[in-house]
Parts: structure tokens; sequence; C-alpha cells
């Protein structure tokens, strides 16, 4: 029995046993297609497809939205999402394609759409059907989000929406995109508006999506440029001028700090793939040659890799004594370490996982001979959209500071 | 066994973490430790190491020296993060008692079976305990000891001894015919000299004993055994203690960073300033999160409580380096000086880092449970087993 099971409450359990039964039944098998390491680094339509199917059927069978009020499509469960997780990630499923809908949008819909609005997206969301993005960034507005410039101007019960988003991750399968828009040219917070809208319908009309290459080679995230498009007055979230506080609300999801969990299966990858974990990279060193013995024994090497093993320990720690009030001193200083925390461990554990390969560090996915098919380059390289998206390391440490430390405003 | 989800931290250990606090805060907050502990600046002053002992009555009073003795021995048998609890307490107020050894002491005569029965009954009726483990070497590794045993009788000299001078018995470990083993001997017996060491720290003292044929209690016939599977809990309470003083280094330097204006701004508007107090916190919590995950493992999951143990000691003393440094370098001219009171905080964290083994070593141990001995270095560095 796991640690976490033996914490369950009676609701808890009782569906604990239900996924692990259905998980048993129903379970997808190996993989027919190749997949990517994350939803993110989604590329084919092959890929999409087969993933698709699969949280279509863990929609169905209650596994996906779990938390969420019947009305809107969820199981109207309390605290279940997690156990449901759990077991997917136990019974080494894959991940659901649906990343940003479920993480991101979904929860901000829940806080700020209007009823109807709710349940016409959210259980299509929740199946997979219609796959979510996010569309916040500019050009002009990275780290300083408050800056976008996408404008919307009223028309009848309609607005009008022109501009430029990037790093527009699964836009290019996108139904429906969360956006960040200016409504008000004279304030900078107060003018901006949040809203939904349907961009797929729109391709060739109003929207269009172009590819962006990552350093690594592959595609994945997007530039969509609106021109003109017409977006209907109920898609707005929250009212007019409050675009940054239901921004805040995807922001806490998206960073993990949010009060809502995400469905989230995974676990299981294509023989390819792998995580870039502690673990995963003490197995590495196990089986690099270096010197009369492997990389394992070289004491700086260990050093190094023990400092990864604790730094991961503390992480999922961190994550446990956050629900712990007796042992909490401010309630978001835990939570908003989160996203900061994983994305640097990960970049370090992939980088030193290039030292301990050594000179085979060099090989990338087409060599046979690179260390577990070239994915410890990839990582790395992917690593870095981990700390500058969502609030760049730096943009997270201001935050740390100046709400959990109270120190004065960074500008 | 699985570890509870709330770390068995339940109400009363919550207690006693928000009593201790309230207690060190109102007994002996900074600015009279100062005057207490910092009279002398003189760098060659000789060792004096004064201590409120009238405080120290008090805590033995309130029962926290007797908390990690078993019920069935008369103490209070608290878990070990409720104790833990209190020592990061303890650390937060720099406080100078000999509490650490007391408590060490109790978890290693909880391993002796009856043969520490006696000893423990001491530690309940107040007596307070240095451990006489390391050599003049100062090995960490406490497989071997400077001591050496015949029959009950101790001969040579235990060094950089905790408390020397406050404690009323030393738990001794010395190697004889049947190795490695522990004995009880009080302070006043005939044949012990102290000397105390001339150390950085104002809060702590330390020294060496000198066993000119002691006669002394042995505890069992099991002592490395014992040793071995109590340092767990002897390094969290050690972590514990430098968790506490981070904080408090780190709720300092906030203080000061919010008030402090240059380039009329406070000094926490620039994030050259504002990250690496950021990192100091982010260490502080990585830090209790291992501890108390460890302090739970001895009381649930002993099989894991050595390896969680290394992980949270080698994490503790990162942050005690870390806390310390940026706390004086926020601090500017003035963090620099004896009259501020960060220095004192800043030598207990630099003490604290290396009494029971650095970072360095604790993350080698914890190698050689997690890949096994280093096969091309020879694994005759002392490597250890997962118990």
């Amino acid at each position: 029995m796991s640690d976490s099971e033996k914490r369950d409450s009676a609701e808890q359990a009782e569906f604990r046993r239900y996924c692990r039964d259905w998980l048993a039944d129903h379970h997808p098998g190996e993989p027919t297609v190749r997949l990517p390491q994350s939803p993110l680094e989604i590329m084919t339509r092959d890929q999409l497809g087969y993933l698709q199917a699969w949280q279509r059927a863990a929609y169905d069978a209650g596994l996906v939205g779990c938390d969420y009020p019947v009305e809107v499509g969820g199981g109207g469960r309390k605290d279940c999402q997690r156990v449901a997780n759990e077991e997917m990630q136990a019974a080494r499923t894959p991940f659901f394609p649906n990343v940003i809908g479920l993480g991101m949008a979904a929860p901000t819909v829940l806080h700020h759409a209007q009823d109807d609005v709710k349940r016409e997206l959210l259980p299509r969301l929740f199946s997979g059907e219609d796959i979510w993005c996010q569309g916040f960034s500019e050009p002009g507005a990275g780290s300083d989000l408050a800056s976008v410039q996408t404008f919307a101007e009223p028309k009848g019960d309609k607005w009008v929406i022109n501009g430029h988003k990037v790093w527009t991750s699964l836009a290019h399968f996108a139904e429906w995109m969360i956006i960040l828009l200016r409504t008000d040219k004279s304030h900078k917070y107060e003018g901006l508006s949040y809203f939904v809208v349907p961009i797929r319908a729109a391709i060739g009309s109003g929207v269009s999506v172009r590819p962006l290459i990552k350093m690594t080679g592959e595609t994945g995230f997007n530039e969509v440029i609106f021109d003109g498009l017409e977006v209907d007055d109920r898609y707005r979230l929250d009212e007019l001028g409050k675009g940054w506080q239901v921004a805040m609300t995807t922001l806490l999801h998206e960073r993990g700090a949010g009060e809502l969990q995400a469905p989230r299966a995974g676990g299981l990858k294509s023989r390819e793939s792998h995580s870039a974990t502690a673990r995963s990279l003490l197995e590495l060193a196990r089986k690099t040659p270096r010197g009369a013995g492997t990389a394992a024994d070289d004491p700086v090497l260990r050093d190094r890799m023990m400092q990864q093993v604790i730094r991961e320990e503390a992480l999922k720690e961190n994550q446990r004594r956050a629900r712990v009030p007796a042992l909490l001193d401010h309630p978001m200083r835990l939570p908003l370490q989160n996203k900061l925390l994983a994305s640097e461990l990960g970049q370090d554990t992939a980088r030193i996982a290039l030292e301990v390969a050594g000179a085979a560090a060099t090989l990338y996915m087409a060599d046979e001979h690179a260390p577990d098919r070239g994915q410890w380059p990839l990582a790395y390289m992917n690593s870095f959209g981990m700390t500058i998206a969502a609030g760049t390391s730096e943009v997270q440490r201001n935050i740390l500071g100046e709400r959990v430390l109270g120190l004065a405003k960074s500008k | 066994m699985s570890q509870p989800n709330n770390y068995g931290f339940g109400e009363e250990a919550a207690l006693l973490k928000t009593s201790a606090a309230k207690f060190f805060a109102q007994h002996l907050p900074v600015d009279r430790l100062h005057a207490l502990v910092a009279g002398s600046h003189d760098p060659n002053r000789r060792p004096e190491a004064p201590w409120p002992q009238d405080l120290w009555q008090q805590m033995v009073d309130l029962g926290w020296t007797s908390l990690a003795v078993p019920e069935s021995a008369g103490g209070l048998g608290m878990p070990c993060v409720a104790v833990a609890g209190l020592m990061e307490e303890l650390g937060r107020a720099a406080f100078p008692c000999p509490l650490l050894g007391t408590l060490a002491a109790s978890y290693v005569l909880a391993e002796c079976g009856d043969a520490g029965h006696a000893a423990q009954q001491e530690i309940v009726e107040g007596c307070a305990v240095a451990l006489a483990l390391t050599d003049s070497t100062g090995s960490w590794d406490t497989a071997s000891s400077g001591m050496t045993y015949e029959g009950e009788i101790l001969s040579g000299s235990a060094h950089f001894v905790q408390d020397v001078r406050k404690a009323q018995r030393f738990l001794v470990s010395a190697s004889g015919a049947q190795g490695m083993q522990l004995f009880w001997v009080a302070v006043e017996a005939d044949g012990v000299g102290v000397e105390s060491d001339a150390i950085v720290d104002l809060t702590r003292d330390q020294g060496r004993i000198r066993f000119n044929g002691v006669a002394a209690q042995r505890l069992g016939n099991a002592g490395a055994a014992a040793l071995d599977r109590a340092m767990p809990a002897l390094w969290i309470l050690l972590a514990a203690d430098m968790a506490g003083a981070a904080e408090w280094l780190l709720q300092t330097s906030v203080e000061y960073a919010k008030s402090r204006q240059q380039f009329d701004h406070t000094l926490g508007f620039f994030q050259a300033v504002k990250h690496p107090l950021v990192d100091v916190m982010i260490h502080i919590d990585a830090t209790r999160s291992l501890l108390y995950s460890a302090a739970c493992a001895v009381d649930y999951e002993p099989a894991r409580a050595r390896q969680l143990a290394h992980m949270a000691q080698a994490s503790a003393c990162d942050t005690a380096a870390f806390s310390a440094g940026r706390a004086v370098q926020t601090h500017g001219g003035i963090g620099f000086t004896w009259e501020c009171y960060v220095h004192l905080y800043f030598k207990r964290q630099k003490h604290s880092e290396v009494l029971w083994g650095d970072a360095t070593w604790h993350r080698a141990r914890l190698a050689d449970i997690l890949l096994g001995g280093p096969a091309a270095a020879g694994s005759a560095q002392g490597a250890e087993t997962a118990a």
C-alpha cells in the first residue's frame, strides 16, 4: 500500500479502487506512435489522434475533471483528481494532449466565465475533443506581460481583435485560445480584458498560425496573427478591465500553485523517450564507462548527482509539507516555489547528465550510439523552455521576494 | 510502515514548537544573548562560554530534556519530528545549552536495551549529557574513537566534545576486546580531565576530555550498532538547529533590506539583493521539508531514516553556509561588525556545519547507499550500507 493510499478519505479510497480496476482493463497499451517528451512537443496528427483517443476514454470513465462540478461536465468529487493522477501514473498511461486546457484554461473558465459558456466549453475540453492554447506573450510583451498590445475593439455585441501572439504551444491543433487583450490603451493593468476565442474555425479568415522552430529542431509552438477576428461578448471572462486578475488565476495554476489539481496522466513513454529525473541520471552514470570503472565511481560526479537526488526529494517533500499548515510560515511560500524549483532542477539534472555522458553527449537522436537515444541533449535544450515560459526564473524570484518576503517591488 | 501525511506532527508537537518559540523569545531575545555571550571581543580571549543556567533549569522542569526518552523509561517519548521542531526554535534563538547532546544521548540509550535504563533515569532527573565520540583528527566516522577500554576502565582522550562544560554526564565510545562499545561516565569521576577549546562560536563550548583509567558504566554489548542506529536522529536534530538559525538570518536580512535605503530605494528593490534572499528562503524550505521527512522516518520508517537523514543534513549544511554568508553581505558594513547581532548566528552556523559531517561528507555517504562504494577509488573510506 502506498503512502498516499494510507491517507485516503473514504471517498478517495473507493475512487482509487475504481480507477485501478478501470485502468487494469482499459490501459491503452504500447503506443502505436512515437511519443514526444511532453504534450508541448506534439508534432503530428498521428501523435495527437492517439493521445486524444486516450484522453477521451479516460474522461468517459470519470478520471478527468473529477473535482469539477457535474453541471460543467466534471465528476463532482472532492480532492479526487490527485487520486486519479496517482493511479494513472502508477499504471504508466500516456499523458493527456490537452495540457493547457486542463491545467490552465479549465480552472480559469470555471472561476470567471458565465455559466452557459462553462457548460458549452468544459465538457469538450475535458474529453480532449477541443485542444486549447494560451495567447499571452507577444513580441513586445514577454516577462512584462501587462504590456500586451493585441487590441479588442467593440463592435455591437462583438469584439474585433487585431494583433500578434507568440510562443503559442499547440496553436496548430487548437480549437480554442485563452487570450489576454488590451481593451483600453490609457491604462496598463486596468486596460486589459480576458477572453476565450475560437481560433480554428477562423484560420484563413481573421487568424493565421505560423509554426516556430525550436532550438531542438522540433516544432510545437507558433505565432498567431489576428487580423480582424470577431468574437462574441459572451466569451469575455469576468468584467471589462479585469483581465489582469483573471490572468493571475491562469498563472497560479500554470505554476502549480492553484487550488484545482490539474488532471495529469503519464509515465508511459515510447521506448525511445524518458524523463530527466535523478533516477535516470544515476542509471546513465552506472552504464557510462569512465577509466577502469564507470562514471558512477567518479567522486566529483557522485557529489553532483547526489545534489540532484536531494533537490528532487526536497521538491517532493515541499509539496507534501504544503498541506501541513502547522509546518508553514506563509501560505504561498511553498506553492510559489514549485515552478521555479521544478524547472531549474530539470535543467540542472540534464546538464549534469551531459557531463556524465562525456564525449557521447555530442550525439543526437539520429545516432544509434547516442546514450538514451539522444534524449539528454534534447531534454537540456527543452529545459530552457521551462525556465523561460510561464514567467522566467527571474520573474519567479521577484514574485517570491515581493509576495512572500515583502521586499520592495522591482522594476 | 509508511509515513503519515503530516509527518506525525500533531497538536502536541505544534504546541511544543510554539511554546518553545515563545520561551526563547521572551527569556533570551538576541540583544540579551549578545550581552551574555559577546562580552569580550578579544580574538585571543580564553574560553568562557557563559550560558543561561537558570533558563536551562526551567527547560529541564518543562520536560524538554526528556522528550526523547521513551515513556517506558520514564520520559515523554515524543515523536522525533516534534523534538526536531523544538530544536528548530532553539537554533532560531541560537540558545546556548546542552540540549542537542542530551537529546542525542537519549536516542543512543534507547538503542542500548536494559543496559541504558539507569542512564535514561539520570536524563529524566535532569542530567545534561555531552557526547564523547570523536578522536583528535575530528573524524566524522563514528566507527572509531580516540578512547580504549579494558573491562570497564577507560583510557585515552575524546575531542571536539560539545558543551563539555555544561554537561554532568559523558556518553563515551571506546574500542577494546569486544569492538567498539559505549560507556556512561560522570563528569566528576576520578581520572577525568576536561580542557576547553578556544572556539569561534560564542553560543557553544567545546573541549577535550582525558580519561586516565576511569571506571565507567558499560552500556550493553552492542555499542557500535546502537550508535549506528541513533546517528540519523542526531543529524536530524542538528539539521533542525541550522534550519532555525537560517530562518533568523533570513528574516533579519529581509528586515534590513526593507529599511536600509541606497540610491533612493530600499535594498530589497534591487534584484541583486532580492534574488539571493529568495534563494536563502528556498534553501531553508528544502532543508525543513527534508528534515521533517527524515524525522518522521525515525519513528515510522527506520529502514529509510539513515538515507533521508543524510539528505537533510547535507541540505542543512549548505543552508547554514549560504544563509550565514548572505546575511553578512546583505547587511553591508554594519554586518561586518561585532555590534551587529548577525555574527552570533554566522559563527553558530559555521560551527554546526562541520560538527557531525559536512555537506560533502553526507552526500558521499548517500552516494554509497544509492550507488554502492566507488569501485575505482576503493571503498576503504567508510562506505555504509542502507540500515
